[in-house]
C-alpha cells in the first residue's frame, strides 16, 4: 500500500508509515501534522478526543525523526522500533503524567496524573507520539460512549450512529484517520465490540499479558489494556510493544513476550477453530449472522477446520460478569472521594466530612457510575454476598471450565463480537438491561482471562461487522494469525468510512 | 477505683486486639520508607495516595515479618493465603478500602504464656494477619469537636501493620496488662515493631464482658477504643468491668456496643452499637494474587528467630542463678536485656578476679531493676538515651566486689557516674572515697571513737548490743563511708573486748 501516493499519511497503517519513515520517504512531523490536520477535518462531526496535545505531539515527532535521522546515520535503518515517530492516542483512563486523564467523568475533569501508566511509559519509551486521549463511556462503563460527561463521539460511517463503548473514542479515531493507532481497555467488550461497530481491529489481551498499572481500575480482576488498530500486522505490532511483565502490577504475567508479527502471515492452514453453537442462538441481527458465516466458510476456504463446540454456561456469562464487575466497580470507585484529589462540591464550608465526600461523589460521578456502584455495594452487602458475588466467583470458575474444555478441542473460538451492527443514537435502549446485551459474547473472554480479538469480516446495510476470535492463554499468536486470513478473505480490505468530505 | 472484680462472685472476660506496625524500611505495597516523624506527605508515592491506577506489590519483607511474629507466637503458618479489601469510608484511609486478611490470615492458633501473681496462665492467639496503616490525621484545633479543618499526613499510609487478636481467656484487668506486657516484650526481641505506644505504633483495643463466676456462658461484650498505654489497658478494663457488673445487679442488661476511654475522665463512653457498625463488604483483593507460603520458607524464618524473652529469662536462672522475677524483669525489655548481657560480657573479659561467675551478673542484675530503674524513671529517660554503658556498670560491680568500694558507696558513685557518664574508678578517685581497709588505720580510729563515746560504750557493756549500731555509725561519719563495714565491725568488737 505504500505505494498508494494518493493515500494521504493518516490513513496509513503503522507498519506502512513505519516502513516510509525508516527508508526517509517522510516524517514524523509530516504525519503528526496530517493526524492533526485531520483532527481539525472532522473532530466537529466525530468528536473522539477529549484532549488533544499539538505541543507535544510534535515535539515527540521532531525526537522520533532526530532518532531515525542518528540511526539511519549510522546505517542502523533496521533498527527503528516499529512504533517510531507513529501517533497514537490513548483512552482517557490510562494515565499521562502532566496530561489531564478525566476518565470521561466530573469526578475527574480537572486531574492531571502525577506518573505514567505502565503503557504510557512503554509506548513513551518505544518512540510512540502521543496526540492525545481519546473520549470513553465514563469510568469505561458504557457500550455506547455516551456517559462520558464531555460530548458523545459519532461513528464516522454513520454520524448518526454510535461508535460503541466503552472505547469508542478510541476505535472512532483509528476509523477516521484521527490517529493511526489506540490504545483502548477491555473489561467485558469495550475494546472489542467499539472496533467491531467501527471497522477497525481491536484485542483483548490475555488477563495479565499488558500490565494494569496506570489505567484507572473498573473491575480489577477483568481489565485489559489493548490495542485498536487499523489491520492485524498494525495490532501484532502494538502488542508487541504494550506487552510484558511489569512488576508493579501483581496479575501482571511473567510469560516470554513472542513477536506477535511473526504469527501474522502463517495462514489458517491445519487450524481448527471452534464454533460454538451457544453464540449463535437467537437475539443476533440477521446482517450480523450472514457476515460472520460468510467470513467463517471464508477461513473454511483458506484451510482452517470448522468445529461444532459448545459452552453450555455462556447463557449465564452476563449475569457473572455483571455481579463480579459491580461488586468489584463499587470497592475500585471509593478512592474517589474528592479528598485529595476530584470533584469539591460548591458551597462546601459547613459541611462535615462525610457530607463532603457523598457531595463530592453526588456531583461527581453519572447515573451509569452511580447504578453500578449501588449494585456492586448491594452484591457485597452482608446478607448478600454469599447469594450473588460468592456464587459469581464460583459460576466464574465453571464458566472458565466451559471455555477451557472448548478450546481443547480447537485452536480458537469464532463468534461475532456483538450481536448487532451500530446502532443509531435514538435507538439507544433506554433500559439498561437491554443496553448490557451489546455484551453478551464479549464478556466470556474477560471472565475466562483468555485472549479474544475483533476484527472486520464484511457489512450488514452497509455498517462494518466484527467477527471474534477467542484464544487459549497467552495465545495471541493464533488471533493474529485468524484474524489476519479473515482480513485477507472478508473481502473488508480496509475499507475506510467517509466523514468530513474525505473520500478513501 | 471499686475493686469490684476481685471480690465478686462476678468474673471479667477479656479479649485483647494490638495492631503493631511493622518495622519494615519500606511500605507494605510500596517501595515508600517509613520513617517516623518525617515532614508530612514526603514519603508517598501513586501507591500510598490511592491515585486512580496504581495498584498494591506486596513488601515481602512484611510478610516475612508477619511469619515470625506469628512463630514467636506459637501459631501455625497458612499454606495458602490471601488478602482481601475491608471497604468503609474515611478521609485518612486512600482508597476507601484497606487491604487486609479476611478468613485466612498468615498465623493461626498460638499462644502467649503469662504469669500474674505468681500463677501461670495460657492466653490464646487466635489469629495474627497483615494489612496496611492508614494516613494520620491531624485536627487544626484543640480537639475534634472545636477543629474546623483536618490535615492528611499520607507518610503512614499504607505502612504494614499486624494485628493479633486473643481469644477471651484474661479473666482480669492485671492479666490483659501482663499479656499485652509479654506481646510487646516477644514482637520486639523479634524486632518486627518497635511497639511504640506513645508514638502509636502499637495500639490495643479490648473486648470485655462479664458473667457469674462458674458460668459457661459468655456475657454480652463490649469492645473498648482509645488504649493509649498499658496503664489506661489496665485502667479501663477495671473502669468497664465494674460498669458491667453494677449494671447487671441492679437488674439492667449490657449492650453489645463500642465505648470510648476518656483517659482524664477515667471513664468509657458510648460510642457506637452494633447496630450501627459499618458493613465492611469483605472481599478478595483482586490486585493481588493468592499466596502459597512454603514450608521452606517458614523453617528459614524459624531458624532466624532470636531467643525470645521466655527462654532468655530461663537461661538467665540457669547460667546465672538470678531470681525468677528479677530474670523475667530484664529479659521481658530487650534494651535491658542486651545491657545486661553487656555488662556480663565485660566483667567477664574484665578476668573479673574478684567477681564470682555468677556473682557478677546476679549483682548486674540487682543494679538494672534496683538503682538503674529507678534512675531511669526518675529522669524520664530510656536506657539507650543515658551515659550510662555496660562497661561502667561493670567496673563499678568490680569496684565493690574487690572491696575499693562499700556497697553504700557505690550507690553514690552510680550516681554520678549515671549523670556524667564518668568512670567508677575516677569518680571514686577523685572524690577520694576508696575505702578504709587497713587494720592499722581503723583501729586507729576505732579507738577515737571509743574513747569520745563513754555512754554508748557501757550501754554495750551492758547487754544493749544496739549500742554496736551507734558506734559504727560514728566511725562511719569520721571516714565518710569509706571504712570497711566488715572490717570496722570485727575491730570495734575487738577493741570492745579488750576493755572488758
Amino acid at each position: 500500500m505504500s505505494d498508494n501516493i494518493n493515500a494521504r499519511l493518516c490513513h496509513m497503517t503503522l507498519h506502512e508509515l513505519h516502513d516510509m519513515l525508516a527508508q526517509g520517504q517522510v516524517s514524523s512531523r509530516e504525519i503528526t501534522s496530517d493526524v492533526l490536520a485531520r483532527i481539525d477535518e472532522v473532530e466537529a462531526s466525530v468528536g473522539a478526543y477529549v484532549t488533544v496535545d499539538r505541543e507535544g505531539a510534535l515535539s515527540g515527532a521532531d525526537a522520533a525523526d532526530a532518532a531515525i535521522a542518528r540511526a539511519r546515520r549510522v546505517g542502523d535503518a533496521a533498527e527503528i522500533g516499529a512504533v517510531v515517530g507513529i501517533p497514537v492516542v490513548l483512552k482517557d483512563n490510562v494515565c499521562t503524567r502532566g496530561m489531564r486523564t478525566t476518565c470521561c467523568s466530573k469526578m475527574l475533569e480537572d486531574f492531571v496524573p502525577t506518573y505514567d501508566a505502565a503503557v504510557t511509559a512503554r509506548l513513551r519509551a518505544a518512540g510512540a507520539v502521543i496526540v492525545g486521549k481519546a473520549n470513553m463511556d465514563e469510568f469505561a462503563m458504557g457500550s455506547t460512549t455516551q456517559t462520558s460527561i464531555f460530548h458523545v463521539t459519532r461513528n464516522p460511517w454513520d454520524p448518526e450512529r454510535v461508535p460503541g463503548g466503552s472505547s469508542g473514542g478510541c476505535a472512532a479515531a483509528v476509523a477516521a484517520g484521527e490517529a493511526v493507532a489506540a490504545v483502548g481497555s477491555d473489561t467485558g467488550g469495550s475494546v472489542r465490540q467499539p472496533a467491531s461497530f467501527c471497522g477497525v481491529v481491536g484485542l483483548k489481551p490475555t488477563y495479565g499479558r499488558v500490565s494494569r498499572y496506570g489505567v484507572a481500575a473498573f473491575a480489577s480482576s477483568l481489565d485489559t489494556v489493548g490495542p485498536v488498530t487499523q489491520d492485524v500486522r498494525d495490532c501484532a505490532i502494538m502488542l508487541n510493544v504494550m506487552a510484558g511483565h511489569d512488576e508493579r502490577d501483581s496479575t501482571s504475567a511473567p510469560n516470554a513476550v513472542p513477536d506477535y508479527t511473526e504469527y501474522v502471515e502463517r495462514g489458517v492452514e491445519g487450524l481448527k477453530i471452534g464454533i460454538p453453537k451457544e453464540f449463535f442462538g437467537p437475539g443476533m441481527d440477521e446482517g450480523v449472522r450472514t457476515a460472520v458465516e460468510r467470513a467463517v466458510h471464508a477461513l473454511e476456504g483458506a484451510g482452517a477446520k470448522i468445529v461444532d463446540v459448545s459452552i453450555p454456561l455462556v447463557e449465564h456469562a452476563l449475569g457473572v460478569y455483571y455481579l463480579v464487575a459491580t461488586a468489584e466497580a463499587s470497592s475500585n470507585m471509593a478512592r474517589l472521594d474528592g479528598i485529595r484529589y476530584g470533584h469539591r462540591p460548591e458551597g462546601r464550608s459547613g459541611m462535615d466530612v462525610a457530607d463532603l465526600m457523598s457531595a463530592s461523589r453526588g456531583q461527581g460521578f453519572g447515573m451509569e457510575v452511580k447504578r453500578r456502584i449501588m449494585l456492586g455495594t448491594f452484591v457485597l452487602s452482608a446478607g448478600n454476598i454469599d447469594a450473588f458475588y460468592g456464587r459469581a466467583l464460583r459460576s466464574r470458575r465453571l464458566l472458565k471450565e466451559d471455555v477451557e474444555r472448548a478450546l481443547a478441542q480447537c485452536d480458537c473460538l469464532a463468534s461475532p463480537t456483538a450481536p448487532t451492527v451500530a446502532f443509531r443514537f435514538d435507538e439507544e435502549p433506554d433500559d439498561p438491561l437491554a443496553m448490557y446485551l451489546q455484551d453478551i459474547y464479549t464478556t466470556l473472554a474477560n471472565l475466562a482471562g483468555v485472549p479474544a480479538i475483533s476484527v472486520p469480516c464484511g457489512f450488514a446495510d452497509g455498517l462494518p461487522v466484527g467477527l471474534q476470535i477467542m484464544g487459549r492463554m497467552f495465545d495471541e499468536g493464533t488471533l493474529m494469525q485468524v484474524a489476519r486470513a479473515v482480513e485477507l478473505t472478508s473481502g473488508f480490505d480496509r475499507a475506510r468510512p467517509e466523514v468530513g468530505g474525505c473520500v478513501k | 477505683m471499686r475493686k469490684v472484680t476481685e471480690r465478686d462472685d462476678y468474673e471479667v472476660v477479656v479479649g485483647i486486639e494490638v495492631h503493631a506496625e511493622l518495622a519494615t524500611e519500606s511500605k507494605v505495597f510500596c517501595g515508600c520508607k517509613t520513617d517516623f516523624g518525617a515532614r508530612p506527605n514526603s514519603q508517598t508515592c501513586p501507591v500510598c495516595l490511592g491515585m486512580p491506577g496504581a495498584l498494591p506489590v506486596l513488601n515481602r519483607r512484611a510478610l516475612e515479618y508477619t511469619i515470625r511474629a506469628g512463630l514467636a507466637l506459637n501459631c501455625s503458618i497458612a499454606v495458602r493465603t490471601k488478602f482481601d479489601r475491608k471497604n468503609y469510608f474515611y478521609p485518612d484511609l486512600a482508597k476507601g478500602y484497606q487491604v487486609s486478611q479476611y478468613d485466612i490470615p498468615v498465623a493461626h492458633d498460638g499462644y502467649i504464656d503469662i504469669e500474674v501473681d505468681g500463677q501461670p496462665k495460657r492466653i490464646r492467639v487466635r489469629r495474627v494477619h497483615l494489612e496496611e496503616e492508614t494516613a494520620k490525621l491531624v485536627h487544626a484545633g484543640d480537639d475534634i469537636i472545636s477543629a474546623n479543618q483536618s490535615l492528611l499526613d499520607f507518610n503512614r499510609s499504607g505502612i504494614g501493620l499486624i494485628e493479633i487478636v486473643s481469644d477471651a481467656d484474661m479473666r482480669s484487668a492485671d492479666e490483659a496488662r501482663a499479656y499485652l506486657t509479654k506481646l510487646r516484650s516477644i514482637l520486639v526481641a523479634i524486632g518486627v515493631s518497635d511497639c511504640k505506644m506513645e508514638e502509636g505504633s502499637m495500639r490495643c483495643e479490648a473486648n470485655v464482658s462479664v458473667r457469674l463466676r462458674g458460668s459457661k456462658e459468655y456475657g454480652t461484650l463490649v469492645e473498648l477504643k482509645n488504649i493509649a498505654s498499658f496503664r489506661a489497658v489496665h485502667r479501663a478494663i477495671q473502669y468497664e468491668s465494674a460498669r458491667q457488673i453494677d449494671l447487671v445487679r441492679s437488674g439492667g442488661r449490657v449492650t453489645r456496643e463500642t465505648r470510648h476511654w476518656d483517659d482524664a475522665r477515667g471513664e468509657t463512653a458510648f460510642m457506637r452499637s452494633k447496630e450501627q457498625a459499618a458493613d465492611y463488604r469483605y472481599f478478595p483483593e483482586p490486585d493481588l494474587m493468592p499466596l502459597e507460603i512454603s514450608r521452606e520458607w517458614v523453617d528459614e524464618i524459624k531458624s532466624g528467630l532470636p531467643e525470645l524473652p521466655d527462654a532468655r529469662a530461663a537461661r538467665y536462672a540457669r547460667e546465672f542463678g538470678l531470681p525468677a522475677s528479677d530474670a523475667a524483669l530484664i529479659a521481658e525489655s530487650r534494651e535491658l536485656a542486651s545491657f545486661f548481657d553487656g555488662v556480663c560480657d565485660a566483667l567477664a573479659k574484665a578476668g573479673a578476679e574478684a567477681v564470682d561467675r555468677t556473682d557478677g551478673p546476679r549483682e548486674a542484675a540487682k543494679w538494672l531493676v534496683g538503682d538503674v530503674s529507678a534512675a531511669l524513671n526518675a529522669s524520664g529517660i530510656e536506657l539507650s538515651q543515658s551515659k550510662l554503658a555496660p562497661e561502667l556498670l561493670a567496673e563499678l560491680i568490680g569496684l565493690v566486689a574487690s572491696g575499693k568500694i562499700s556497697g553504700k558507696i557505690a550507690k553514690s558513685v552510680f550516681e554520678e557516674v549515671f549523670a556524667s557518664g564518668k568512670r567508677p574508678g575516677d569518680v571514686v578517685r577523685e572524690r577520694g572515697l576508696v575505702q578504709i581497709s587497713d587494720a592499722g588505720q581503723l583501729a586507729a580510729i576505732v579507738q577515737r571513737v571509743i574513747e569520745a563515746n563513754p555512754g554508748p560504750v557501757s550501754d554495750y557493756f551492758a547487754g544493749k548490743e544496739k549500742a554496736i549500731t551507734f558506734l559504727v555509725g560514728q566511725i562511719m561519719k569520721e571516714t565518710r563511708g569509706r571504712a570497711n563495714p566488715q572490717e570496722t565491725n570485727r575491730i570495734l568488737r575487738e577493741e570492745l573486748a579488750k576493755r572488758a
